[in-house]
């Protein structure tokens, strides 16, 4: 994760000339898939999900997305951050496996690098 | 541009900017090619008869090729990702597959509509931009979302300088990465109570 302060333009100037990096390559065709195999459904097992750390998100952005979709306070909120920053990951919510998986995509809809897995 | 202010509280707080004509057709530029990236992918799905009498829509079951398309439409699962004592998981694989095939035509469509939001609301030719709170936060998920097309692309590090050297061929763009860093920052900070 990044810390805003101290790095980007401090008066907010873009600075010119602008040429736009080509940021696409081809989308190929890709196989699809009809049905949830039926082991995966596990009907009790609990599931966590998982935060990953990554170079671009904004500490100050994934503390507000924690706050926005599971409602955690900034107190919470700031030391799943931190644990996701300093220790590379953090379990941030737990539960069925539908709900782990909404949450994992909730915070893929944000840009978040989220996972889930089998609580161990 | 100068930072974002806020006028007004609550549901009719209303965020401000204005945008020089160049920062906003940069802006409006890597936003569109983000959304034509997505809509790639998505068209790339072949729909059976199925899929267009139930509306439900499938999805892919195998990660994009592309660095930048893969790292805005992860994996669910990460087969490394278990702690110690849960080991490898061999369903790891096969959940990552169904479950991107479930989710991801409307991760595509989540992304896309925050991508027109921003669109709609930011001229293009520059100027004044007043955003409510939903369109502030669907703005904060578009500009992401170009942070990490533009991060990926860059390959940009966590420790990264502000300049690169002269001789990098990534130097041009840098200055654009932390250009809508600071955009992103300035407007989490009044966004956030």
């Amino acid at each position: 994760m990044r810390c805003a302060i101290g790095s980007g333009s401090p008066v907010g100037v873009l600075p010119l000339p602008q040429r736009l990096p080509a940021l696409s390559a081809p989308v190929e065709p890709a196989p699809t898939v009809e049905e949830l195999p039926d082991e995966l459904v596990g009907a009790d097992t609990p599931w966590q999900t998982i935060v990953w750390n990554d170079p671009v998100n904004l500490m100050s952005y994934v503390t507000y997305v924690f706050q926005k979709i599971f409602g955690y306070d900034k107190q919470k909120a700031t030391a799943l951050m931190m644990d996701v920053h300093q220790k590379g990951r953090a379990t941030v919510s737990s539960g069925s496996r539908e709900k782990v998986e909404g949450d994992v995509a909730k915070l893929h809809a944000a840009g978040l690098w989220a996972t889930m897995q089998r609580a161990s | 541009m100068r930072a974002w202010k806020r006028h007004g509280r609550g549901e009719r707080a209303r965020y401000v900017a204005v945008l020089d004509p160049a920062e906003a057709s940069v802006l409006r530029g890597l936003v569109g090619q983000v959304d034509d990236m997505l809509s790639g992918r998505a068209d790339a799905v072949p729909q059976d008869e199925l899929a267009a009498l139930t509306g439900i829509r499938t999805g892919p079951s195998t990660a994009p090729d592309d660095p930048v398309l893969a790292r805005l439409l992860p994996d669910f699962h990460r087969p490394d990702g278990n702690d110690a004592a849960g080991g490898v998981d061999p369903d790891g694989a096969a959940l990552s597959a169904a479950m991107r095939s479930v989710n991801e035509p409307e991760l595509i469509t989540a992304k896309r509509d925050a991508i027109a939001t921003l669109l709609a609301s930011c001229p293009g030719g520059g100027g004044r931009v007043e955003l409510t709170v939903p369109q502030a936060e669907a703005w904060l998920t578009a500009v992401n979302d170009v942070r990490l097309a533009l991060g990926t692309a860059l390959e940009v590090t966590e420790d990264m300088p502000e300049q690169l050297p002269p001789d990098d061929p990534r130097t041009d763009h840098l200055p654009v990465y932390h250009w809508l860093t600071w955009l992103q920052d300035s407007l989490l900070t009044v966004l956030l109570p």
